[in-house]
């Protein structure tokens, strides 16, 4: 089957993405409230916590990181499907990505804002959080550069602003469709400042492409580290657990299979919203199916691989520790987990299910709590079985104010995600184009074959 | 405040783990507890709580993990069949063990906690931004963080008992890191009048509280580098070492009568207590 039919006009693609933006029905606004309700509840529970200390959130010794911690990697994680997707695909000439990539780009940047809200979150002292910024002060100190905290910070710092930068500069040539197609306003005037004078000349276009592709190069070694970064962590610490040196791939493979899985999850949405059949195919959603199943049994194999080198590794306490994962307090998440990041999956491996919208939907949400679940396990079991004996005898919840926070950073990514998408045009129009034509150029090509194979064409 | 200052104040105060290639001059503080001489009495526990401005958090909040005591006694029991299960419990006092290759230090994101020339592990409170990484990768779980702001609590020094509190010691507000720092304002002051003599301080001029208030004597603290202190006698007899992380008691076979060991050396963050096994009934 066709990732996308030939023959569709210029004037309809426009049209048809360009209706996205128009003003949202009833259902939007139902949604945008809730959304901004999900946050202000976040919001709360912060506020409770900034004022009256880190104790609300029911963390203590030795269980001193919890949810914020787990999140956080969750988010980050998730911002991995947008770099995979525009720039890793980009550089494998995978046609199928265009018309998903840009939704999946938006997805990375307002992941990798949430994400930075938990770092927020999580300190003690968040209004010192500036200290951890290398700028000249009055201390002449400068951050502690041994530290991966630290190395987070400027990680994802610098992540964020070059997935801004990629999504924006990739936007430039819809931008100027949207400025030429939109009626006077405020949006004209938004679209006219953003697209740059783009004008679609030929230098035009062969400078877009060089700088698209030369920050795509960039992005992909940098997401990869950043994530590596966010493993090290752990990595680098000593805690049985923790200690293990296939952290970093593990976590990769599981921020890809997180993205993968938010792809397809707002893939359904999109398609089923905005009405982008023609451009959100079967085919298409079939192929990321299948890359997600791909990279499911990859977290599958480094998840065993972790097992595996803690099973006959020499440390009797991190063999304790995970042993503690599968039938201590923590069993039912753990378990969960592996049910929901091993077992679930499997059924992508079935053809009759990869095309089906509602079990595709349901599996993509399972995957992602299965993500969240298994950030929120490397976490807290370890503090739960360290090294010290004296910090076995009691177990650690997560108090309301946690789970509100959480709560509220799903609310806050809705809430960026969905103004996005009204503003901007969430499918690239001109690599939907570009798609069509060379499926049409393919299309004609197949057919002089055939013609000249005296079979006839169509 | 430039890279030159990076670059050359780096390399001045992050050396070779532990002491290699700069060994202690004048000081390197340590501490010998006996647990054959401990009763679990818990006075040290409380002698810290009244030097360092500790809040006491109410029964609650201990239950809940929150606890403040930046030396703890724990209790173990050995599981034999024994006819009464919580009778007989040996005792462990705890505290930050100023590891000479502490986990915690390289680990803090804004530099809070460094390591002194004196061999102590410091912990700056301005600094800290309650990250709480240092707690997390500390093996013994001694670092203990201000999750409520105990100063404006109710109940914590409730009326006149603030004015037991040490002037030399800052209170702490909420979501900064705290342990234990050998008494460093006792140390600070100490090396301060020795150096204004113009000599080093001598054995037991300095004491911490848990030491000064430990009846049985089980708390030997001092000067490592002074081959005349107590503290480093009982290490000499005991044939441990500052910078290795196999000692002479665990390559003997079959037992050794030697009874000085530090915690999870395996681990090599090189602490600067030593204890001293718990004689047992069978050894006799």
């Amino acid at each position: 089957m066709k990732d996308i039919r030939e023959d569709i006009a210029w004037a309809k693609i426009n049209k048809d993405v360009l209706h996205s933006l128009e003003n949202p029905r009833k259902m939007f606004w139902v949604m945008l409230v809730v959304a901004i309700a999900m946050v202000g509840v976040g919001v709360g529970c912060e506020a409770y916590q900034y004022i009256t200390g880190m104790g609300v959130a029911n963390m203590d010794n030795p269980h001193v990181w919890g949810l914020y911690i787990a999140s956080f990697i969750f988010w980050i994680g998730m911002s991995h499907s947008g770099t995979l997707l525009s720039a890793i695909l980009h550089l494998m000439h995978a046609d199928w990505r265009k018309p998903i990539y840009r939704f999946a780009e938006a997805m990375t940047t307002f992941s990798l804002m949430t994400a930075g809200l938990f770092v927020f979150v999580h300190l003690g002292r968040a209004w010192q959080v500036y200290y951890a910024i290398p700028y000249p002060n009055e201390r002449g100190i400068w951050p502690n550069f041994q530290s991966p905290l630290l190395w987070d910070a400027m990680a994802i710092f610098t992540y964020l602003s070059s997935s801004i930068l990629f999504l924006y500069v990739g936007m430039i040539p819809d931008l100027a469709i949207c400025r030429d197609n939109m009626n006077p306003g405020w949006r004209k005037k938004l679209y006219t400042a953003l697209a740059l004078g783009w004008e679609g000349t030929d230098r035009q276009w062969r400078n877009f492409r060089v700088t698209y592709l030369t920050i795509a190069c960039f992005l992909i070694p940098l997401a990869v580290s950043v994530h590596s970064i966010v493993a090290s962590d752990f990595a680098m610490s000593q805690q049985p657990g923790w200690h293990i040196t296939s952290f970093p791939p593990y976590f990769v493979a599981g921020a890809l299979y997180s993205g993968c899985a938010a792809i397809i999850t707002l893939f359904i949405i999109l398609r089923y919203v905005f009405r982008f059949e023609e451009y959100m195919t079967l085919p298409i959603l079939k192929k990321i199916v299948r890359l997600t199943f791909a990279i499911s049994m990859v977290w599958t194999y480094l998840n065993m691989i972790e097992m595996a080198s803690v099973w006959y590794g020499h440390d009797p306490v991190a063999k304790d520790t995970l042993l503690e994962r599968m039938y201590g307090p923590y069993a039912p998440f753990w378990w969960s987990m592996i049910f929901c990041g091993s077992i679930v999956p499997l059924i992508m491996a079935f053809k009759r299910f990869q095309t089906n919208i509602p079990v595709m939907f349901v599996v993509s949400l399972l995957l992602n709590l299965g993500m969240w679940l298994e950030r929120w396990m490397i976490v807290s079991p370890t503090f739960a079985h360290g090294y010290y004996p004296w910090t076995w005898d009691h177990d650690q919840w997560p108090s309301f104010v946690q789970w509100g926070i959480v709560f509220g950073s799903f609310g806050w990514f809705t809430l960026l995600f969905m103004g996005f998408c009204k503003l901007f045009p969430s499918v690239s129009m001109y690599e939907v184009k570009e798609m069509v034509y060379h499926r049409s150029l393919a299309t004609k090509a197949a057919a002089g074959k055939l013609e000249a194979a005296g079979k006839g064409a169509h | 405040m430039s890279v030159t200052t990076l670059l050359e104040g780096w390399s001045d105060w992050r050396h070779e783990h532990p002491i290699n290639d700069q060994p202690h001059n004048p000081y390197k503080w340590a501490m010998s507890i006996d647990l054959d001489a401990c009763t679990g009495c818990n006075a040290c526990s409380v002698a810290c709580y009244a030097e360092n401005n500790l809040p006491v958090v109410g029964k609650e909040k201990y239950a809940h993990g929150q606890v403040m005591h930046w030396l703890r006694i724990e209790r173990y029991w050995d599981e034999d069949g024994r006819e009464f299960p919580d009778q007989g419990a040996r005792f462990l006092p705890m505290m930050c063990q100023q590891c000479e290759a502490a986990p915690c230090e390289t680990v803090c994101p804004v530099g809070a906690t460094n390591h002194t020339p004196d061999g102590l592990n410091s912990q700056i409170y301005n600094r800290c931004i309650g990250s709480r990484y240092c707690s997390a990768n500390c093996p013994f779980k001694v670092r203990y963080f201000n999750w409520y702001d105990y100063p404006t609590t109710d109940n914590v020094w409730p009326a006149e008992m603030n004015q037991q509190l040490n002037p030399d010691v800052t209170v702490r507000g909420k979501g900064v890191m705290e342990k234990c720092t050998f008494c460093v304002q006792r140390l600070r002051e100490a090396e301060s009048n020795a150096k204004s003599q113009g000599r080093v301080v001598r054995d037991g001029e300095v004491q911490t509280a848990c030491q000064q208030v430990c009846l049985p004597g089980a708390i030997t603290f001092g000067n490592l580098v002074d081959p005349e202190s107590k503290v480093h006698k009982k290490w000499q007899a005991q044939q441990v070492e500052l910078a290795k992380d196999v000692q002479a008691k665990d390559k003997e076979e079959g037992g050794s009568k030697l009874r000085g060991y530090r915690i999870l050396e395996e681990l090599r963050p090189y602490p600067s207590v030593m204890y001293l096994e718990r004689v047992r009934d069978s050894a006799i």
